[in-house]
């Protein structure tokens, strides 16, 4: 076939199979290359606004006694603030940039789920402006952003609950990024990009990826908890029923402590990108990094106690953790001195996005010493909660990610817009934003020592704080001068075309023509190098000419490369989605959810959660799984691939996986509520409240099997060609699941636990109510797999939604077993 | 660089601000062993933390600008073990070894010098001296102790607060359900100034109390002061209901929601170190607590006359 069409036309239809619906139609694409721009603007305004508060901030504390705002908005005004910035920009803004440049810097056409993104992105832009708009309506959250009970159950207003509802819906969309990013570096890079030769952009991505599975859950599971007794008086942080608001604490900062570092390890990858362009060579170290950057995730997660240092913890713990604190450093001063190196083995070429990372490294090591600092547990009892730790983070965060970031603006907006910044304005809206935030945050140091809280509205003339506050005041406005100067040159009219391959890089994401095309490459090549433009000299001239991989859309349909996970050997043509409006109805339906619940509309809840699975239902009927019109296609070497695949090694499965081990996270975090309860408690469960038993719980444990057995047994008998047995033991699955559903209901109701009354009947609810909500999705599963059987879209041979439906079912049975043991069998050993 | 430029400038700006600076509310001007400690460490992991940023950053400077020839991969390779590994797992292990060393290594059967009870609520604090013998002296919004081992001991009934005396020590919260315990030693007598430091709702920014060192013969002294009831005409206080609220042992002891008074004329500030203890403040107070500490759950006694507020601030004042 394709000797039989000529390039150009094979050109022409890629063009247009991956081209852009016109006029508004086109917030209907779902391409990577829109919906990583959206989501990057998108974040940015967020920010913008954040910053705008935090302007406020500092006009109201310039000088003292300030009447400028009053103590309530003060209040809203730095808990929005740092809830913007972490969950609306920091963390969205790795997403964004992440869906623009991966795809093409592993040579795939685009993200193995691409409408999956713009699901995300919607529920983003939706949550985000919720959470934002409430400060108009001077009901924004006002108990800071790591919104401590009781303060925030017993005393703040609905502003709470936009916080938990709104960044739970926002959540959502990370974890969405997350499973794509993690699905996409695993299985989606070019044939012969080997583990080893991935960029480490690329690393990164999976890494973060990891972490956002394992830190976002736990938040998501203390989210749970506290809506629960924010809106139904269950008392799982109310001392007086037995509840205890450190384990708020604990919960948010597993989530808190590696959100720190999923902020700033997808900054310092935009740093090993650039570092070698402008260095002209090859990274230094880059076993080195990989291993560093593994290390720091994995260490994030043992460093929470260090935010909780005063709470009163056994000396054993404070140095464990001080321990821990100090050695998160090593993996981090690794990597920069990696970048160090790479830098002494070249001659650099002196850019803008140089400047940005050298500035990045100044502010950033100052943050990284006084975290070493604040890392030794006498020290920090003394400037915890003071502006020394403002100063702190304000150190790591803005060196940490937004220096890099403005580093990975300039140099990757070429690649997005195909034009170029002008250097003189790069060059002044450096030094404005070096030099007004170290004139901001360098001072807060002292101002801590000298006793200054962190989130006092004011502050009396006599604390002789008064010309330090003046001070960081005006370095504020400076840096918001900088960083709007950036964003002139960013949008302003007649902007210079930029040259291809502009900073003449090595990294597959700059062999494409700029603007980069939706689809990436003109065709998708074999990697043999971690630089293949500069080790392949004629590699340009190859796939301009259209000699590679998937080189045609002779059907008329988007489709990329899937291949091994380790050796990135061929193994599908993946054919991803194209332009539906089904994702944005699908978070406009959710975020009704999430919306509504805020105010306890329940009525609208239910037809917003019904418009959400219809639309939902819809998407995945027409959109997932498709039987192809042929088993094989040519992908342009004579190699003929499969355009579909179930289990292990498809792509939707992988995503199955790696959602559910977020899920179990969270499961686990609710767990670890019930034996945080516990240990807190000398009398658990208490004397005089009954348990659920043990024979409802062994019941329903029973029963989740059979319901397990069952779907595991329709999948053999599916494959073995016998559908209308697969069917019935589908229907028997629903069956024996809805058993095991209300026999675990059953424990609770029957034996009268009032969740009301105290933690104890409360966590023993909560934990049966988010099984019965797994059952039941896991009951619709089956019914759906019995739809698509029925209607032909199910077949012995294409049989990817069953696989995944029993992945499901594994870790469902696994976690009701579990729960049971937890409700019905603790109490007995206890 | 700008940064080589600026740092020097820094420093001398930080030395001036030090010495024009107030004191009482300062960890740098310690007054207390713990205090000091923190203090000479935190000059300590500044001057080797500037050193360690000169040099870093000395590098980079040198490496992106200089006229140099590239290094070799043998050099580079050795760079990053010995600037990432090595020197990073020396200088961070001996930190720990000698910071963990300041942590507190009192234990159970050590008795302090004084055992003081301090309820932190929203937003102010109730201030009990055990006795010897196991009672409570109950004041409040002022710390007196001796110098000495003094024990915290850290209880809330509403929110999570933390109590911090900046020139003694590191701070400790008060956490509702929870008692935490926080021992100071004080060594030099004199006025300080302790705060809130957690988020505690409205008025967070305006809990706060002075503290006073006294040696221990003015302590005990003061303290037997404290103990005794107080006196006065206290018919305006009782119409007016403050007696709902307040105690004035030996006058009104029927509500103890709000703050302790029996002897408030003594003590150096009102509403929890907002306002100086003046006539003038206290009417202010009385009539409307709100526009001074927003969120305080005191309701303004707005209606009262001329005269009856002359008569209730004479009261007050009265109590010494």
């Amino acid at each position: 076939m394709a000797n039989e069409v000529t390039p150009t036309a094979q050109a022409a239809r890629l063009e247009a199979t991956w081209a852009r619906p016109p006029g508004w139609r086109m917030f209907s694409d779902v391409n990577n290359s829109a919906v990583g721009v959206w989501y990057a603007v998108a974040a940015f305004s967020f920010m913008m606004f954040a910053g705008a508060l935090a302007l406020i901030i500092r006009a109201q504390l310039a000088v003292p006694d300030n009447d400028l705002v009053s103590a309530t908005t003060f209040n809203q005004l730095f808990s929005l603030h740092g809830t913007v910035m972490m969950f609306l920009f920091a963390v969205p803004v790795f997403e964004a940039v992440a869906i623009i440049v991966l795809p093409a810097m592993l040579g795939a056409r685009d993200l193995p789920f691409p409408r999956l993104s713009a699901f995300g992105f919607w529920c983003f832009v939706i949550g985000g402006v919720f959470v934002c708009g409430s400060i108009f309506f001077d009901a924004a959250p006002d108990a800071g952003w790591f919104m401590y009970p009781p303060l925030s159950t017993e005393q703040s207003g609905i502003g709470a609950d936009i916080w938990l509802l709104g960044l739970s819906f926002i959540e959502v969309a990370s974890i969405a990024a997350a499973v794509e990013l993690i699905v996409g570096v695993l299985k989606c890079r070019a044939p012969g990009m080997h583990i080893n030769l991935t960029p480490l952009y690329g690393w990164y991505v999976l890494v973060v990826g990891g972490m956002i599975l394992f830190a976002f859950p736990p938040l998501i599971a203390g989210d749970f908890l506290f809506e629960l007794e924010r809106a139904f008086d269950w008392p799982f942080f109310d001392v007086r029923r037995g509840g205890d608001p450190v384990l708020w604490q604990h919960l948010f900062w597993i989530f808190g402590h590696p959100e720190v570092y999923i902020i700033f390890l997808p900054a310092i990858a935009l740093l090993a990108m650039i570092v070698p362009t402008f260095a002209q060579r090859p990274i230094a170290g880059y076993s080195w990094i990989v291993l560093s950057a593994l290390g720091t995730g994995f260490l994030s997660f043992g460093l929470w106690v260090h935010h909780m240092f005063t709470t009163g913890l056994p000396a054993i713990s404070l140095g464990f953790f001080s321990a821990a604190s100090e050695a998160v450093a090593i993996p981090t001063g690794i990597q920069i001195f990696a970048f160090i190196a790479t830098v002494m083995l070249g001659r650099v070429v002196r850019t803008v996005p140089m400047l940005f990372a050298i500035g990045a490294l100044a502010i950033f090591i100052v943050g990284g010493l006084t975290g070493v600092m604040v890392a030794v547990a006498p020290f920090d009892f003394q400037v915890h909660d003071t502006y020394f730790i403002v100063a702190h983070l304000h150190y790591t965060l803005i060196g940490g990610m937004l220096f890099p970031v403005m580093a990975g603006i300039w140099y990757f907006y070429p690649f997005v817009t195909g034009r170029e910044l002008r250097k003189h304005l790069g060059i002044w809206s450096f030094w404005l934003m070096f030099t007004g935030f170290n004139v901001a945050f360098l001072p807060m140091h002292l101002t801590g020592l000298l006793g200054m809280p962190r989130r006092v509205f004011t502050y009396g003339p006599e604390r002789g704080w008064d010309w330090l506050n003046l001070m960081s005041t005006v370095g504020a406005f400076v840096l918001a001068a900088g960083f709007l100067l950036l964003v002139f040159d960013c949008v302003r009219p007649r902007r210079a075309a930029a040259p291809r391959n502009p900073w003449a890089a090595g990294t597959l994401e700059w062999l494409a023509p700029l603007p980069a095309p939706g689809y990436g490459l003109r065709a998708i090549p074999e990697v043999g190098s971690r630089y293949p433009l500069w080790d392949d000299e004629t590699l340009s001239a190859r796939i301009d000419r259209g000699e590679g991989l998937l080189a045609d859309a002779e059907e008329g349909r988007r489709e990329t490369l899937v291949t091994t996970v380790l050796d990135a050997k061929p193994l599908q043509v993946l054919r991803v989605g194209g332009p539906t409006w089904m994702p944005a109805l699908a978070a406009a339906g959710l975020g009704g959810v999430f919306i509504f619940a805020t105010w306890k509309l329940w009525l609208l809840v239910l037809v917003s959660g019904a418009f959400f699975l219809v639309v939902l239902l819809r998407w995945l009927w027409t959109g997932t799984a498709e039987i192809p019109e042929k088993e094989t296609k040519d992908i342009g070497d004579g190699r003929r691939l499969p355009l579909h695949s179930a289990g292990p090694y498809s792509t939707g499965w992988w995503a199955m996986f790696i959602t559910l081990t977020g899920d179990l996270t969270a499961f686990l975090s609710l767990v670890f509520g019930y034996f945080f309860f516990w240990t807190v408690h000398e009398d658990f469960p208490p004397s005089g409240i009954d348990g659920p038993g043990w024979q409802w719980p062994l019941a329903s444990g029973l029963l989740v099997l059979g319901g397990w057995a069952a779907t595991l047994a329709a999948r053999f008998a599916n494959a073995r060609g016998a559908m209308r047995r697969a069917r019935f033991l589908l229907a028997v699955g629903m069956l024996t699941g809805a058993g095991s559903i209300a026999a675990l209901l059953a424990g609770p109701w029957l034996a009268g636990l009032d969740p009301t009354a105290h933690s104890y009947p409360a966590i023993v609810w909560a934990l049966v109510a988010w099984i019965a909500l797994h059952l039941a999705v896991g009951l619709l599963m089956q019914g759906y797999c019995i739809a698509r059987s029925i209607f032909g879209r199910l077949t012995p041979r294409h049989d990817a939604d069953l696989w995944n439906v029993t992945l499901y079912w594994h870790f469902t049975a696994c976690c009701t077993l579990l729960t049971a043991i937890v409700i019905g069998g603790f109490p007995e050993a206890a | 660089m700008g940064q080589r430029g600026t740092r020097p400038l820094i420093v001398t700006a930080a030395c001036l601000v030090l010495v024009a600076c107030n004191p009482t509310q300062s960890a740098l001007h310690p007054a207390g062993d713990e205090a000091a400690g923190v203090a000479w460490l935190f000059w300590l992991m500044t001057g080797v933390g500037a050193a360690i940023w000169l040099i870093v950053i000395g590098i980079t400077v040198y490496a992106v600008l200089g006229r140099r020839r590239p290094t070799t991969e043998w050099f580079a390779d050795r760079f990053i073990l010995v600037g990432g590994v090595a020197f990073p797992t020396v200088v961070l292990a001996a930190l720990l070894v000698f910071g963990l060393s300041l942590l507190p290594s009192w234990t159970e059967d050590e008795a302090p010098d004084v055992r003081i009870h301090v309820r932190a609520e929203q937003f102010w604090w109730r201030v009990g001296y055990e006795l010897p013998d196991g009672s409570v002296i109950e004041t409040a919004n002022e710390v007196h102790l001796p110098l000495g081992t003094t024990e915290f001991v850290l209880t809330s009934p509403d929110v999570i607060h933390s109590f911090w005396i900046p020139a003694l020590g590191g701070k400790m919260d008060a956490i509702p359900g929870r008692t935490n315990v926080l021992r100071l030693t004080a060594t030099r007598p004199g006025v300080y100034r302790g705060v809130c430091a957690e988020f505690c709702g409205t008025s967070h920014a305006l809990m706060a109390f002075p503290v006073v060192v006294l040696g221990p013969e003015d302590f005990a002294a003061w303290l037997a002061g404290e103990a005794l009831p107080a006196s006065g005409e206290a018919d305006i206080f009782i119409a007016n209901g403050c007696g709902a609220c307040h105690v004035v042992r030996g006058v009104s002891e029927t509500g103890s929601v709000g703050p302790d008074l029996t002897h408030v004329a003594s003590r150096s500030t009102i509403g929890a170190g907002t306002l100086a203890n003046t006539a003038e403040n206290l009417r202010r107070w009385i009539a409307a607590p709100d526009a001074v500490k927003p969120g305080v759950h005191m309701p303004a006694f707005a209606h009262l006359t001329d005269a009856e507020l002359d008569a209730l601030v004479r009261f007050l004042g009265g109590l010494r």
